[in-house]
């Protein structure tokens, strides 16, 4: 057990494997009629976000509230950051008001780890950059071990990840932990979508992956495809990304019925998926949502359960 | 013939153009007045005793960035001085991205007169090759040039438009000055943060392609060719760099160029620290990019060592790596770097930091002269042996913002000697 959660990197194989072990613990207390449980009571979790994000922040405070914990938010658009006041010094004022975990997203690669320098509470990584955002991972990682049963890992698993990868820390982040589960990924992108050193594993074809009678992928992770890389002549126009990399009704058709469709939300519809998920029996994109609390349940659980209010009646279960 | 002003520095390894032998030396006025061995101290004459140690010409740094005026809570004229001479330096030549621009006489004689002032080193300021440094319109070469300046750049920036840039070569050829390039062709850089290679990849950060730097190099290379002015390339950091500016040398063209300490010795992986201590423009880059330099620098294609000194107050590189300025502190360890990292005979290593860029800067008949009767007394002992370590507050620059807390670095300043006068004794600024 460490302090922070920054990357999945740091966590390790078998960090990812305690964590989607302590998931299913707390996906059993969310299916309970009351989903919450005394485990943090007294521990405080500040969620600072200097980029808006309803949907993760959300879920960090719900999963924080289920383990009984004080939660606090800090908005950028409240701060005196416009008055030029330092990352640094909202930290350390927050800090000084008493705060065991900060939930921290934030625009600029690496803000995670400077926090982490800066404060000896926990810090969570809830999104960096184009860099990391580890707990979408390993959400990830749970809502595939789920569905497909897979506890041991993925070995064999075919993954595609498709999209703008060269913007997306989701892929960075979920590549990384598939990696770690022992998938195979290929990233499916243009080249000006794609990192300079992503071209080992890479093809610009989606028809290549998924093969002419769709057995060929496993799981199609599809990115968000924002507008504003139009503009930046990134790829020429929607329409074209869509027919070379969309999940077009003619490739939906054709997909075998176990095939995952993932997606980290929110859809930008008729552009990366140009069906309606609720047509897509393998979608799974609504239980990366619920998913997504029971994993940070059981980050947090995992990162401030060391000195836990002994009361508490979630035992911390045993991976000896 | 001696006096109560005159300085003896007996039995030192002296080391020049003309090449490397033990000898004593005497300075009295400002000049140098004997050389030769057994030299015994008269009464009251300061006596150094140098055995085991250096004695070369004076550094001279053809790329420092003093921050004044405009930015004297990083760096003011005379601490950057004082940083500068006990790194080994009598001369710098302070890079003009000043607030004002070092584009008019009024703010070139400032610079000028504030390192008299401070009277630690020659401060020889550069002028902008444009107006405020904004790309657009050329400044007054003729009067600068008249006012003292050798050098023209526009650093921190390259000039992006090529026909601009003909005409400042053309312009200023026959004032015999140097358009020095920052080269960096900006439409492929946009809000790049570090080298773009493997380890920009994995940050999810926005890369500096090499390829920016070497097309600007090219290109100026070609306008050295059709206007026959010379241009010195700054801060080289890619291998395709050297090897253009190795043709072009072959070709017989007026081309010089630099490398830095910081990219001779570290590479890009650093910045998966986060930290923004590593960020500078150009870029750190690969380990084969650190090779090519050094190889660049041993075969003489890279003619001097410059430090890209860029002082910045400790705050503004405590902020995430895309948020924090480029640069990092140089002066005080470049030879400590250079013995450090480069495979290269000390002779080689002192010419990169001493009369080459004096040449470069042409101030090269007042400094990186000759260790002889009647020549100026512009020098610096140094321990070439000594292996020692960054102590933040031990540093002279007003900034901290060094790569090189706790590593090892080999050679050290002893003394520097400005106009016959120490600026440094046992590694200690005397004012
Ligand atoms: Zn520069």
């Amino acid at each position: 057990m460490s302090r922070s959660l920054l990357s999945i990197e740091e966590l390790g194989a078998d960090g990812v494997h305690r964590i989607l072990e302590l998931a299913d613990t707390m996906a059993e207390v969310n299916r309970r009629p009351n989903p919450k449980v005394p485990a943090l009571r007294g521990k405080t979790v500040c969620s600072v976000f200097f980029e808006d994000s309803t949907r993760t922040r959300l879920s960090f405070e719900t999963a924080a509230k289920r383990l009984s914990a004080d939660t606090m938010t800090f908005a950028v658009s409240q701060s005196s950051l416009s008055k030029g006041e330092s990352l640094k010094d909202t930290i350390e004022t927050i800090a000084a008001m008493g705060v065991d975990a900060f939930v921290i997203r934030h625009g600029s690669t690496g803000a995670p780890w400077l926090v982490d320098n800066w404060t000896s509470a926990s810090v969570v990584n809830a999104g960096d950059g184009w860099h990391a955002h580890p707990t979408q991972a390993l959400l990830d990682m749970y809502t595939v071990r789920t569905a497909l049963g897979r506890t041991g890992g993925f070995d064999g698993l075919r993954v595609a990840i498709v999209g703008d990868i060269k913007h997306s820390r989701v892929a960075r982040s979920t590549s990384a932990a598939f990696h770690a589960m022992g998938a195979d990924v290929t990233w499916v992108a243009p080249r000006t979508l794609l990192p300079p050193v992503f071209h080992e594993h890479h093809t610009e074809s989606l028809d290549d992956v998924i093969g002419p009678d769709g057995s060929g992928v496993d799981v199609l992770y599809m990115l968000r495809m924002q507008n504003e890389r139009m503009t930046e002549a990134l790829v020429p126009n929607l329409r074209e990304y869509t027919s070379r990399f969309g999940l077009t009704p003619a490739r939906a058709a054709r997909l075998a019925p176990h095939t995952l469709i993932m997606h980290p939300g929110p859809i930008n519809r008729g552009v990366e998926i140009a069906v309606d998920p609720a047509e897509l029996p393998g979608a799974v994109i609504t239980q990366q949502v619920t998913n997504g609390i029971a994993v940070r349940m059981a980050v947090l659980f995992d990162l401030l359960s060391a000195d836990a209010d002994p009361t508490s009646d979630l035992e911390r279960p045993d991976f000896a | 013939m001696t006096d109560s002003t005159s300085l003896l520095i007996t039995g030192a390894n002296v080391i020049d153009a003309t090449g490397e032998r033990l000898a004593d030396v005497r300075i009295a006025d400002g000049t140098i007045t004997d050389v030769a061995t057994g030299l015994t101290a008269a009464d009251g004459e300061h006596h150094i005793d140098a055995a085991g140690l250096t004695l070369t010409p004076g550094f001279v740094d053809l790329h420092t960035h003093l921050r004044e005026p405009g930015k004297e809570e990083a760096e003011t004229i005379e601490t950057g001085s004082r940083a500068a001479a006990k790194g080994g330096y009598t001369a710098v030549v302070a890079m003009p991205n000043t607030d004002p621009t070092q584009d008019s006489v009024s703010v070139v004689d400032f610079v000028r007169r504030q390192g008299q002032l401070a009277g630690l080193c020659d401060v020889y300021p550069s002028g902008s090759i444009t107006v405020g440094r904004q790309g657009t319109q050329l400044t007054p070469f003729g009067e600068l040039s008249e006012a003292g300046v050798k050098l023209f750049t526009d650093d921190g920036n390259g000039v992006q438009d090529a026909l601009l840039m003909r005409r400042a070569f053309e312009y200023a050829k026959g004032l015999g000055v140097t358009m020095a390039q920052h080269c960096e062709v900006e439409q492929l850089t946009g809000g790049a943060v570090m080298h773009e290679g493997d380890c920009c990849s994995h940050l999810g950060l926005p890369g500096w392609p090499s390829l920016a730097e070497e097309l600007m190099v090219h290109r100026d290379i070609e306008l050295v060719r059709l206007t026959g002015a010379p241009a010195h390339f700054l801060h080289l950091s890619t291998m395709k760099s050297v090897e253009l500016v190795r043709a072009a040398k072959a070709d017989g063209l007026p081309v010089t160029a630099e490398a830095t300490p910081h990219h001779i010795s570290l590479t890009d992986e650093l910045l998966r620290s986060y930290s923004a201590i590593y960020k500078v423009n150009p870029p750190l880059r690969t380990m084969d990019d650190v090779t090519a330099v050094r190889e660049g620098l041993r075969d003489g294609t890279i003619d001097a060592v410059a430090t890209d000194h860029a002082p910045h107050v400790p705050e503004s590189k405590e902020q995430p790596l895309d948020q924090a300025p480029p640069g990092m502190l140089g002066l005080e360890t470049a030879l400590g770097v250079c013995i450090a990292h480069l495979d290269m005979p000390l002779v080689d290593i002192v010419a990169a930091l001493s009369w080459k860029p004096a040449a470069i800067a042409g101030i090269d008949d007042v400094h990186g002269r000759p260790v002889a009767v009647g020549e100026p007394a512009n020098l610096t002992l140094f321990d070439a042996d000594v292996s020692w370590e960054v102590v933040p507050a031990e540093l002279a620059s007003k900034s901290r913002n060094t790569p090189f807390v706790g590593v090892p670095l080999r050679g050290r300043t002893t003394h520097t000697i400005l106009d016959g006068t120490l600026t440094v004794e046992n590694g200690t600024p005397t004012r």
